[in-house]
């Protein structure tokens, strides 16, 4: 990959609590070019929301220990002021979060929320700020927008004001977009329209888009590249056709394992993964993966339990964590 | 069906709409269940799929009387509970239990595991072989928990445990009906499969029959051996698992369908998509005639103004709709009507389709109504 938009490197967050150290993050490294989409996929307490929270500088750094390098179109974004970050949320970067009911202000009309995101960034009239709204909730989809434009976000349903989320993250014409679970809390003919509004808009603007997903389905429909964290750590990063159809770490397998589908032949039983996620305060030795992996017999001694794999690559653009890609044995998809 | 455990006969439910201010009139009914009728049998597993707000949670709280249906019939084991007093309800509950949906609002945090699984034994009044503790050894050994932990409070479990505790709960004493509301929604895809597995193994174990109430279309696939889909207070489709999934006929179950995103790239990329415009209607005031027709792909006049009763089709395979659907869609991109990604021509009954070549190239075309399935 030629001279990455976004690179991550070596990101660690951590966040001292009366319980101890919580690792959220451990050696996060990634990268994104222009115009494509990396999904970020793992399970609750994998990182994968902390990873997009210290990427926007929304950690405040007093509770939270943050290492590594952003680089962010040539800028490191961890070497930066807050109002220099401040500066660039909303024009450069922006998010769409989970629930778009608590990230809207309830008393505010959703005009002025978003007239507010303009004036915020730009030196422009209140009216023009408000053409602007009109037309950002045209854009998404939103049906009579000059109406709408009064309305309070409790007269909205779920889908639409994930829609007035995306305008408002848009409305600014971000080069980089980070929507974490955007779908999650909607339902799936309205999880449907939402992905295809932002794979359209993502055409039309050449934003580029990280998504922060736990759903399999929504990476294989609109991802690029996928990274797959867990404990903390990013175990797998490659295109999506290599993780879907070539998983090397054996957690990826796993997870695709797991999974229950519709396109495909049903099975009586599915197979899931033994165990329970980790805790971060107190991470597994060696590999994080280790207590529950089904493959560490393979791996010749005590490695697994005793030494944390590095990230290498197994094939081009394809990076594994794992001792077994290290000895170049892994199976691949079976 | 003989060996019925449960049968549910035009079951409504419907919630008083309130006038605001200091004293509410009621000015209206939420419809929020509105005709539903289905059996399950001994051992079976019946799938009843829709999206929030189509009333499948009331549906299930009301057979189990934590809502009061507003008529119909709920028969438990032969015994009509519609009607029941608290009192009298209260042996029935030993025939049939729930499973919720939250694993953490679902267990008094203030009590341990081991009180918690003996609560059944202790309100039932019932006296295992070997006593309640050897009892609640044996439900968590059953359920998968280390039997040590008897005495460790919910807040020491992840979210997976915790929903093996509510299911060692609900099957405390052997009950012959669980309902269970979205018991996998709330964990993690690892997770899940542990679930999903540990409910079959107890079906087969002691042939309990589940009523499995999810949004999930794959999760009920892998468990139920039949699927009812709802919509806004009505059953719209029944059948067998694979009948149902091989050849869905109503438009409400193919838009379903297709919107469920696959774990597969290539597949995700060449299959059929139906975009439904807009939400779920209100219940206070659903839609005349077929209450789909406000987002359906192929409505016409007649939908508008009468309502499609329930049908069989095909041995077990049920469906309430004028015109379903018994050809194949094709491959590409459908939009329902005021989808707000593509307007349709005014007035004109149609729908759009786009074929997907590559990702960067869509090309639309416009296809005459009342042809699904050909002309791409």
């Amino acid at each position: 990959m030629s001279a990455p938009f976004l690179h991550v490197e070596d990101l660690a967050v951590s966040f001292p609590t009366e319980d101890g150290v919580v690792k959220a993050v451990a050696g996060s490294t990634f990268s994104v070019s222009k115009g494509k989409t990396l999904a970020i996929v793992g399970e609750s307490g994998s990182g994968k929301s902390v990873t997009a929270q210290a990427i926007m500088g929304l950690l405040n750094r007093n509770f939270a220990d943050v290492s590594g390098r952003i680089v962010l179109d040539g800028t490191d974004l961890l070497a930066l002021d807050d109002d220099q970050v401040r500066e660039m949320r909303g024009s450069v970067m922006a998010m769409i979060f989970q629930d778009p009911l608590s990230s809207l202000h309830p008393f505010y009309r959703i005009g002025d929320q978003l007239a507010e995101a303009v004036r915020v960034h730009n030196k422009v009239s209140k009216s023009e700020a408000r053409a602007r709204a009109i037309d950002a909730l045209h854009r998404v989809g939103i049906p009579s927008p000059d109406k709408r434009v009064d309305d309070y976000p409790h007269q909205l349903s779920g889908g639409m004001r994930q829609r007035v989320m995306i305008a408002m993250a848009l409305i600014n014409s971000p080069s980089l977009l980070i929507a974490d679970e955007p779908t999650t809390a909607l339902d799936v003919t309205v999880q449907a329209q939402i992905t295809e509004l932002m794979s359209e808009l993502q055409r039309e603007t050449g934003t580029t888009l990280i998504i922060i997903t736990h759903d399999l389905g929504v990476v294989a429909d609109m991802a690029d590249e996928v990274c797959v964290m867990y404990g903390g750590r990013v175990v797998e990063y490659a295109p999506v056709n290599e993780v879907y159809y070539r998983p090397q770490h054996p957690y990826t397998h796993g997870l695709l394992a797991s999974v229950p589908r519709l396109a495909t032949d049903r099975v009586d039983r599915l197979d899931p993964i033994p165990g329970n996620p980790p805790s971060l305060i107190n991470l597994p030795s060696g590999c994080v993966f280790h207590p529950r992996c089904s493959r560490r017999d393979e791996v010749s001694g005590d490695l697994c339990r005793t030494e944390e794999p590095a990230l290498v690559s197994v094939a081009t653009d394809h990076l594994v964590r794992c001792h077994l890609a290290q000895a170049g044995a892994t199976g691949g998809a079976r | 069906m003989s060996n019925e455990v449960l049968k549910v006969e035009d079951l409504r439910v419907y919630f008083p709409h309130k006038s605001r201010g200091v004293f509410p009139r009621t000015i209206g009914q939420i419809k929020a269940v509105d005709g539903v009728s289905f059996e399950l049998g001994g051992a079976e597993t019946l799938g009843l799929v829709g999206e929030s707000g189509c009333g499948k949670s009331t549906t299930g709280r009301a057979i189990l009387r934590l809502v009061d249906p507003t008529s119909g019939q709920v028969v438990i084991n032969g015994t009509d509970v519609a009607e029941l007093s608290r009192r009298a309800m209260r042996p029935v509950r030993q025939q049939a239990q729930m499973i919720f949906q939250d694993p953490y609002n679902a267990l008094n945090p203030r009590q341990t595991v081991g009180a918690i699984l003996a609560s059944p034994f202790r309100i039932q009044k019932v006296d295992p072989p070997g006593g309640v503790k050897q009892a609640v050894r044996e439900l968590m050994d059953r359920v998968g928990l280390n039997p040590e932990h008897v005495n460790r409070y919910p807040y020491e479990f992840s979210g997976g445990q915790r929903q093996r505790i509510g299911i060692a709960r609900a099957i405390a004493l052997r009950p012959k009906l669980i309902i269970c509301d979205e018991p996998v929604s709330a964990l993690d895809v690892s997770i899940q499969a542990q679930i999903l597995n540990l409910l079959q193994d107890l079906q087969s174990d002691f042939g309990v029959s589940y009523l499995f109430i999810a949004h999930d279309l794959a999760v009920v696939r892998q468990i139920a051996q039949r699927v009812a889909v709802m919509y806004l207070g009505h059953i719209v489709e029944s059948a067998p698992r694979e009948e149902l999934f091989a050849h869905p006929l109503h438009p409400y179950t193919h838009a379903l369908m297709s919107a469920v995103p696959v774990p597969d790239p290539r597949v995700q990329m060449e299959r059929e998509r139906i975009v439904l415009g807009g939400d779920l209607p209100s219940p206070l005031n659903p839609p005349s005639g077929c209450v789909f027709h406000t987002r359906c792909f192929i409505a016409q006049d007649r939908c508008r103004t009468e309502k499609p009763e329930l049908r069989e089709f095909a041995p077990g395979h049920t469906v309430a709709c004028h015109f379903p659907i018994t050809e194949p869609l094709s491959g590409g991109v459908i939009h329902g009507p005021d989808s707000g990604l593509v307007t349709p021509d005014e007035g004109a009954p149609g729908y759009f389709t786009e074929t997907i070549t590559d990702l960067g190239a869509v090309g639309t075309s416009r296809l005459d109504s009342g042809n699904p399935g050909e002309g791409i």
